[in-house]
């Protein structure tokens, strides 16, 4: 009787293997695609059609329908950094820091336009494009953390060391994510206090929780869909430095 | 259904700026997928090729 005493990877190792990785995501991306454009359809039709002034703010509640999902992504994504800054550390996961790299622009972008239609929102209802004040000022600092991961990936030509460093710097830059997430409720504020994430469930009525809902799934899917080709894009860079490399190598070895 | 109330041009600029700075993003990955594509078939194309694919070819 043999025994066999090599481990077999688990699925979920097999399939975050680069290689495995490059060959189920060249099947998700096109179906994601599709999905991402009906969602937002559905997302914008209800949206601009088939959803009702708010009694108080009028039609400048459709500026929730973007800031809202672009506000819920600027943390997500961070969230998504974190774990994979744990893949990094803890398990020294090959596709942990290429998440991390691939996350990090999408992250800014979703923040930027977090705080941009929050301006545009907040100029008309609170008399103000900006106030100093906990949830705008923590996102301000989200922001500038992506930029600064953004940057630090940028700063080292050894990814390897890089993603250390970045994944340390993830960890520490996720206390502020409790703080976005809390200041309406610790500091006396301009920002309205949670209406869609709360333990009782969402306040607001369903013509309105909808569009909500099915734009915060639409700009999910893209964000999906994004990071899949952005981490593909970074595992075939990654193959193709190594091959340059390999060539200049040979080329100085003739 | 949207109506012709007041603060129109805030929700027009709202959606111009997430539309321009989605398309801009979409946009950027795009080619930057296409340009690492084209990176690797020239070095494909000039015979540094991972020993995994001589193999398999």
């Amino acid at each position: 009787m043999s025994v066999d005493t090599v481990k077999q990877p688990n699925w979920f190792s097999r399939l975050a293997h680069p290689g495995q990785f490059l060959n189920w995501t060249r099947h998700v991306v096109w179906p994601l695609a599709g999905a991402t454009v009906v969602a937002f359809v559905v997302g914008l039709w209800f949206a601009f059609l088939n959803s009702p002034e708010d009694y108080q703010m009028g039609d400048m509640v459709r500026v929730m329908y973007v800031h809202v999902p672009n506000a819920w992504l600027s943390q997500a994504v961070y969230g998504v950094m974190f774990c994979a800054a744990l893949g990094t550390l803890v398990w020294r996961h090959p596709l942990a820091d290429v998440a991390n790299k691939a996350a990090a622009p999408l992250g800014a972008v979703f923040t930027t336009l977090a705080l941009y239609t929050g301006a545009l929102w907040g100029r008309p209802t609170w008399g103000t494009f900006w106030e100093w004040d906990g949830r705008m000022t923590s996102t301000l600092v989200l922001l500038l953390i992506y930029l600064g991961i953004i940057a630090l990936w940028r700063a080292f030509d050894d990814q390897l060391k890089a993603g250390r460093i970045v994944a340390i710097v993830t960890l520490v830059g996720a206390l502020n994510i409790p703080i976005i997430k809390f200041s309406v409720d610790w500091w006396n504020t301009l920002h309205q206090p949670a209406s869609v994430f709360t333990a009782e469930g969402p306040r607001m009525p369903a013509s309105i929780l909808t569009p909500l809902l099915a734009m915060m799934l639409a700009f999910t899917l893209l964000f999906a869909l994004l990071q899949i080709v952005r981490m593909r894009t970074e595992i075939l860079r990654r193959r193709a430095d190594s091959l340059s490399r390999q060539a200049a190598l040979q080329g100085g070895a003739k | 259904m949207i109506g012709d109330g007041m603060h129109v041009e805030f929700i027009a600029w709202a959606y111009a700026g997430v539309a321009l700075l989605t398309f801009g993003l979409i946009g950027y990955v795009v080619w930057e997928a296409r340009r690492v594509k084209e990176r690797l078939a020239a070095l494909d194309k000039a015979g540094i090729r991972r020993r995994s694919a001589e193999t398999n070819s």
